[in-house]
């Protein structure tokens, strides 16, 4: 049996009539894109809440955190988008669960993704931020105390400023991850990347050619987060600590 | 809330569950057993091979780690069967489901396995390889009998928490419809209306499951801790 190499398959019409084949994946490419930076900003802001509140003194604020971060960490994601897609609807008040399931298909679709994508890339964030905190040397809170700064102006003066700039470099991973993670997006029926690449691979039965082209966009993207995370790091790096070459 | 749940509808369920766990448990055994050789084969040949065999490791390292497990999935359950069939010339042939996940999560994951093993080579000090090659060791003895004892010892929680993931990773064989666990528990809850029983229930099982794991590593860890003091 030989396969019928066609690498010009992209710009070729395709048989749904939407325009080119070439134009499914761009489509794809477009939702991807989305989905993992809003995402990525939503788990940003919550998983640096979260982590700090799992170094603060107080039990009742970090006990919460830290049993946020453990069952979002131990649950596989699909599950969570499963949860959050087939359950959640079905156990709020009818009214929201109607509400819900009658929102247009692809609103309804991208708003669970990221929902589901923010919470559960937020609870990697958190863990970084802890640890990030807790590698400080405990004379940093100390001497803040010492100077008479509240435990707000701890945080907020002596203790993030140092956090945040140390956990740049190993945050491009967990922005990587974003990236890749997105593609659960085509189990509920959003077409991102890998979705469109199997559709192609269906409609044209190119499937080399339809896979190819996904696999190696994805390698360009999760490169370019490589580059834009090393500029950050750049900015971002304390003078006179030893800076991770990568 | 208007729901009514029927929690008895997982038992009914169970012989069939049960089925799926078995599928994910095979799943995540073949691919951490091979995928920790693979790992540690690519670990060291990234960091004593030589030039050429250095550059094609970390290659095949990085390609896996920068494309979505779904799509190297989608790899060996789409395109690799076409690349059996013209190279054996039987247009018949066909890979299982369960033949493509165990490929793609051996390949990808041994990429993962392999930065860990890596970096706990790497947490060695070199002293270590240089005695045993000073008392006439072959470098590959030498690895093998005082290098890579330590370094496993090292590395062992991190080796568990990607297992952990592994396990969390092996329900996306859901995109091939392969029965494992979540494969299963879908299934079910779609054919008898109960999919709200079935996700909780599967939730709760994993999150039972990692919590194992993860309690694991923080035990070892502080055992560790101490040992060291």
């Amino acid at each position: 049996m030989t396969y019928a190499w066609d690498w010009l398959i992209f710009f070729k019409p395709s048989v749904t009539g939407e325009g080119l084949y070439g134009w499914m994946l761009v489509k794809g490419l477009g939702w991807t894109v989305l989905i993992s930076l809003v995402s990525w900003l939503f788990a940003l802001a919550l998983g640096t809440v979260l982590g700090i509140l799992r170094t603060v003194p107080d039990r009742w604020l970090a006990w919460p955190a830290l049993l946020y971060v453990h069952c979002f960490r131990n649950t596989p994601l699909l599950v969570q988008l499963f949860l959050w897609f087939f359950v959640v609807p079905e156990l709020l008040p009818l009214a929201w669960g109607n509400a819900i399931k009658q929102m247009a298909p692809t609103t309804g679709q991208f708003l669970t993704v990221v929902l589901c994508l923010s919470l559960y890339t937020a609870a990697k964030v958190a863990e970084l931020m802890r640890a990030g905190i807790e590698a400080l040397p405990p004379g940093q809170r100390a001497a803040g105390a010492a100077m008479g700064l509240s435990q707000i102006d701890v945080y907020r003066y002596v203790l993030l400023p140092q956090a945040l700039r140390t956990i740049v470099p190993p945050l491009t991973s967990d922005f990587m991850n974003v990236f890749k993670n997105s593609a659960v997006a085509l189990t509920i029926g959003l077409m991102e990347l890998t979705g469109q690449s199997r559709q192609l691979s269906e409609f044209s039965a190119q499937s080399f050619e339809a896979f190819t082209a996904a696999t190696l966009i994805y390698m360009v993207v999760t490169y370019g987060v490589v580059l834009v995370m090393r500029h950050v790091e750049k900015r971002a790096r304390i003078p006179g600590m030893l800076g991770v070459a990568r | 809330m208007a729901y009514e749940f029927d929690w008895s509808s997982i038992a009914r369920a169970w012989p069939y569950l049960l089925d799926g766990m078995g599928t994910t448990s095979f799943l995540v055994a073949v691919a951490m057993v091979l995928g920790v050789a693979f790992g540690t084969v690519l670990a060291i040949l990234r960091l004593f091979g030589p030039r050429p065999v250095v550059a094609l490791a970390a290659g095949y390292v990085n390609f896996f780690r920068s494309i979505p497990l779904i799509l190297t999935i989608f790899w060996f359950f789409f395109l690799v069967p076409l690349v059996i069939r013209a190279v054996t010339g039987n247009p018949y042939f066909a890979v299982g489901p369960v033949y493509a996940a165990i490929a793609a999560f051996v390949l990808a994951e041994s990429a993962y396995y392999c930065e860990i093993i890596r970096a706990g080579i790497g947490s060695v000090r070199a002293g270590q390889l240089q005695a045993a090659r000073a008392l006439g060791m072959t470098t590959a003895q030498a690895l093998l009998y005082v290098v890579l004892p330590q370094a496993f010892r090292n590395m062992t929680p991190a080796l568990i928490n990607q297992t952990v993931a592994l396990l969390k990773d092996t329900s996306l064989v859901y995109v091939i419809s392969l029965n494992d666990f979540l494969g299963a528990a879908a299934k079910i809850g779609q054919r008898d209306g109960r999919q709200v029983e079935m996700f909780l229930f599967a939730a709760a099982v994993y999150l039972a499951l990692c919590s194992l794991g993860t309690m694991g590593v923080h035990l070892l860890q502080r055992r560790g801790a101490a040992s060291r003091r």
